[in-house]
């Protein structure tokens, strides 16, 4: 595995095609979605609110609780505050959420206006009917980051707003904070609880969309998010032993968690793959002062058979991949691990120290269409659902990561953390691999093919 | 200027809902307010990019930040006959620096070089958004330049989100068409059965189903707008005879435009079910007719019509008895509401509501009089209110657009998506087989009565009465002894083998021989 610095590269272009970000909004509404009986609020016009919520149901398959503050022409010229407080009056008395999370839009935020002030001012004048009800801010525009940047200032939200500043009466030793980044799924969220419960200990997941975009069918209708992390948990959050932030995007959030309640962190820049599993596993051992639980070594074992009869399939193989800072380095390092070579690496972003620790030997600041141009001639594309045209154009099979994936059913329910997760990962490859292996023809192995202008074979790639 | 554009969109004397109104009432226009925290639904880009976006060989670029495009491309099905331009997603993606600096023009002018040097496109449409109408950018100036610069048309489309909701943005892209576009090319092979289709998007490929028996009467559609357009064809569409509006509410105020300034008269028509099809092509064969096509056109359009209504009528056939009785919740703006209870109704379904909220005051009266007073018409309703007149048992299947899918399923009833997202097409005689043929399969379907079937035990997980015991109780002695040990005992007294049997032994000493413990799987 290579770690060494690679290159950033921003592509000057005018225009994105085919864009690779989903907006920061949108990653912000996701985390405040993991928050039970939450409900996000965008700070905009209707339509940014639509497209966010129709988009996270394509990916969901579900019903999206996200509401907006509706500013129209007029209230986009004259200010918003009245907006903002009619649409938290109307939440309130229509769902009476747990927490309403603000979300501004690129709209509101090229006007500038002093959204904290507004809040606060509405909070003194209205406190009595909105009492019991979380309101956290998060700034979001649109014309900067993207899903990750997103969720982490939606956390951090969450966390300067309902967390108590000051060090807990009480600390409980059982009990952990996990900070998941946005690319982890329901599953892994799953995978996660389990295993921290299996060592005895009490894990306080924020945000946890495994409760609430987890698919289930309920027996009545919820308006809001429905489950995730209750509010009362997170209060107590600076009474646990440790934090454990997972992607280099929760690093704020936990940063911050520990400035405010003084509870130590670790960062795990990723949980895929064996090694990164092995030291997840050994500090929770170390937290519960507990040995490892059978069932653990046993995903671990299944983990390297799995590595072992899969690496066939790896080796030599040129992989692109496109993707959110943090998802990129995890699968890079995934496919490096098993000695694939990641000859295109695209990033959404360009702001997350991670990208340097990328084991490619440039990193694209950009969008599909750069991925697109440089993916020829690669065995395999990564990337979300937005990849299938440069997938049909290249003729090249697409493994589907991320969000949105729109055209594929079960997204949420997919391990790609912890040993199972790496190992289901190691299957999936291996299988879009094989089902996309063609025979050679004898005109492919003439050894003369080369010779002269008859040239017909397919683009080389590295041998095993 | 924006102002003037939309409140001239607002301003439409074709509109039926205008024409209901009183003249001081019309010119405030039919923009209500939204309420803060309690509404849904696309905004004007959203509109004006669907009803331009299926123009297959023509670039879409949407000058704005990121989220109007980044959130909403490939999101919809029309089916293209070539070109893939369309598909492909381009936007500005203006970050904080080009907002702050004023960069936005530029950005956007350069974009419309790179996309025309590199994927030569028929044309560029260029759509404003939210934060890049509130700068002020000057996309009209912008794409004058352009277009003279590089040669090819580029069409400015003014639809910035907050200035209302997609149904204005509809009427924006029909405002483009008309300043831009129609009219701008002088096609060499016009003819006496030329029509224009408005309104219509290909979903799903569905004008695939009519456009054949158009072409059978000779009647030729010039253009489709916007499905499956070409750019050209649509520059062209002031040199047809006949327009036909399919969906009144996007584009009609465009149709009757085209009536004022080229003089081709229009009518609206749909096709959505047996009858309506039939309708359109009279409709289409008669105006034609009048403006000089020849006079058998009206004859031959009588023997297709009685052939496929025939053919359609005995296709359909086989499903009354399943679905006669069930009853239809229909809650949709997208595909005319009448037409489909029309054809169901045949059928012996029956309608327990409908949602009339696109739908025009004509469309609200067709649909009293074909549902009569046992149905209600409602205005949309509120997802909680529609969950729970759905989990009452209300309606046997919902019809309805993706937004409220999940609120069928999640209240564990049959849905079936008539609106942009399906992935059957059902438009004309063909269209309307098929569209009951899903219905049929959709509440066929045995997956209902097992989601239906509640759980063996109770919310706090202990066994109810509906668990059916794995157990059987045949010894009336140990059946008064409930516990789990002595079923257990009961359930395994009668297959104990008696290991004093010698016969039982020889025979596994046999199964066994020459086998050593250790190396068991070793031969
Ligand atoms: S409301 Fe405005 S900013 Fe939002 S998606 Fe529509 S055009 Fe874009």
């Amino acid at each position: 595995m290579t770690d060494a610095p690679s290159k950033l590269t921003t592509v000057a272009k005018a225009a994105a095609v085919n864009p690779l970000k989903s907006s920061q909004p949108l990653g912000a509404a996701l985390a405040f979605l993991g928050v039970d009986n939450a409900m996000p609020l965008f700070h905009g016009t209707q339509g940014c609110t639509s497209f966010a919520l129709v988009l996270i149901g394509r990916h969901y398959k579900e019903v999206i609780p996200i509401q907006t503050t509706a500013m129209d022409e007029v209230s986009t010229i004259l200010g918003g505050a009245d907006h903002l407080e009619e649409a938290l009056l109307n939440l309130k008395k229509r769902t009476n959420p747990s927490l309403i999370g603000v979300c501004t839009t690129a709209l509101v935020e090229t006007r500038g206006e002093d959204f904290a002030g507004d809040l606060k001012l509405i909070a003194e004048r209205r406190g009595d009917v909105l009492a019991g009800t979380e309101i956290v801010l998060a700034h979001t525009p649109d014309f900067a980051g993207s899903i990750e940047e997103g969720w982490a200032k939606a956390v951090t939200a969450i966390i300067e707003g309902v967390v108590p500043q000051g060090a807990p009466a009480r600390v409980a030793p059982e009990r952990i904070n996990i900070l998941p980044g946005s690319h982890l799924t329901v599953a892994d969220l799953e995978a996660i609880r389990d295993t921290v419960e299996a060592f005895g200990l009490e894990p306080t997941i924020l945000p946890d969309i495994s409760g609430s975009l987890d698919g289930k069918v309920a027996e009545r209708w919820v308006p809001t998010a429905n489950g995730g992390t209750a509010v009362e948990d997170i209060r107590t959050m600076g009474g646990a032993v440790h934090t454990i932030a997972i992607g280099e995007h929760m690093r704020g959030p936990a940063e911050v968690l520990k400035a405010r309640t003084g509870v130590p962190y670790t960062l795990f820049d990723t949980l895929t793959g064996l090694v990164a599993t092995d030291r997840f596993v050994a500090l929770l051992a170390e937290i519960s002062g507990r040995p490892v639980p059978a069932r653990v070594r046993r995903a671990r074992a299944q983990l390297e058979d799995a590595l072992l009869d899969g690496h066939f399939h790896f080796g030599g193989k040129r992989v692109a991949i496109a993707a959110e800072p943090d998802l990129l380095y995890a699968m890079a390092r995934f496919f490096a691990g098993l000695g694939a070579e990641v000859a295109c690496a695209v990033s959404s972003t360009g702001s997350s120290p991670i990208l340097e620790a990328v084991p490619a030997a440039e990193v694209v600041v950009g969008d599909l269409d750069d991925f697109e141009t440089r993916a020829e001639g690669c065995d395999l594309l990564v990337t979300h659902s937005h990849g299938r045209q440069a997938s049909e154009r290249l003729n090249i099979p697409l493994m589907r990561v991320g969000f949105p994936i729109f055209d594929r059913l079960g997204a949420q329910h997919r391990h790609t953390a912890l040993y199972e997760g790496t190992r289901d990962l190691v299957f999936e490859v291996a299988n879009i691999v094989q089902a996309h292996h063609v025979p050679p023809t004898p005109a492919e192995l003439d050894p003369f093919r080369d010779h002269g202008d008859t040239h017909v074979g397919r683009p080389q790639t590295a041998a095993h | 200027m924006l102002k003037d554009k939309i409140k001239a969109a607002f301003n439409e004397p074709a509109c039926p809902t205008n024409r209901a109104k009183a003249a001081k009432e019309r010119a405030k226009g039919c923009a209500k307010p939204l309420t803060p925290g309690a509404a849904a639904g696309g905004c004007a880009f959203d509109g004006a990019k669907i009803s331009l976006q299926p123009i297959t060989d023509a670039a879409h670029l949407v000058h704005g930040p990121l989220a109007c495009e980044g959130n909403s491309w490939d999101n919809r099905g029309s089916g293209s006959s070539g070109p893939d331009i369309w598909r492909r997603s381009f936007t500005t993606d203006l970050t904080e620096l080009d907002i702050v600096t004023g960069q936005g023009e530029k950005k956007l002018y350069k974009a419309i070089r790179e996309i025309s040097q590199r994927f030569k496109p028929a044309a560029v449409f260029v759509y404003s958004t939210c934060v890049t109408a509130l700068i002020g950018d000057d996309i009209d100036a912008v794409c004058k330049h352009a277009s003279s610069k590089y040669g090819l048309p580029v069409i400015p489309v003014h639809s910035p989100g907050f200035a209302g909701s997609k149904n204005l943005g509809n009427k924006l892209a029909g405002n483009a068409l008309l300043d831009h576009v129609i009219g701008t090319h002088e096609p060499d092979d016009v003819g006496p059965t030329d029509v224009v289709i408005l309104g219509e998007f290909n979903l799903s490929g569905e004008f695939w189903m009519v456009k054949p028996l158009l072409d059978r009467l000779g009647i030729r559609v010039r253009t489709c707008v916007p499905g499956d357009a070409r750019y050209l064809d649509v520059a062209a569409a002031h040199t047809a005879n006949v327009t036909m509006v399919v969906c009144s509410t996007a584009l009609i105020g465009l149709a009757r435009r085209m009536e004022e300034r080229w003089g081709i008269p229009y009518f609206e028509g749909s096709f959505y079910g047996i009858t309506d099809t039939s309708e359109s092509l009279r409709r289409l064969a008669a105006m034609l007719v009048e403006r000089g096509a020849p006079a058998d056109l009206i004859e031959r359009t009588e023997a297709l019509i009685a052939a496929e209504e025939a053919r359609a009528w005995a296709r359909l056939e086989p499903f009354r008895d399943r679905l006669a009785g069930k009853r239809v919740l229909l809650n949709t703006g997208g595909v005319k509401s009448w037409s489909i209870v029309a054809a169901l109704m045949e059928l012996g379904m029956e309608f327990v509501g409908t949602s009339v909220k696109k739908s025009t005051v004509e469309d609200k009266m067709r649909v009293q009089i074909l549902m009569r007073e046992e149905a209600h018409a409602f205005e949309g309703m509120a997802p909680r209110d529609l969950y729970a007149q759905l989990k009452s048992g209300g309606a046997d299947i919902m019809l309805s657009g993706g937004r409220t899918q999940f609120i069928a399923l999640k209240a564990r009833v049959p849905w079936l998506d008539i609106n942009q997202e399906r992935i059957h097409p059902y438009a004309g005689y063909d269209g309307t087989v098929e569209l009951v043929r899903q219905i049929a399969i959709s509440l066929g379907n045995p997956v209902w009565d097992e989601v239906r079937t509640p759980a063996p035990w109770d919310n706090e997980g202990r066994l109810t009465d509906r668990h059916v015991s794995h157990f059987t109780m045949d010894d009336d002695s140990d059946a008064a002894d409930p516990t789990f040990a002595a079923r257990h005992r009961r359930k395994f007294a009668n297959s104990r083998v008696d290991n004093t049997d010698p016969e039982y032994l020889a025979h596994h000493r046999k199964k066994f021989a020459g086998r050593d413990a250790d190396d068991i799987g070793d031969d």
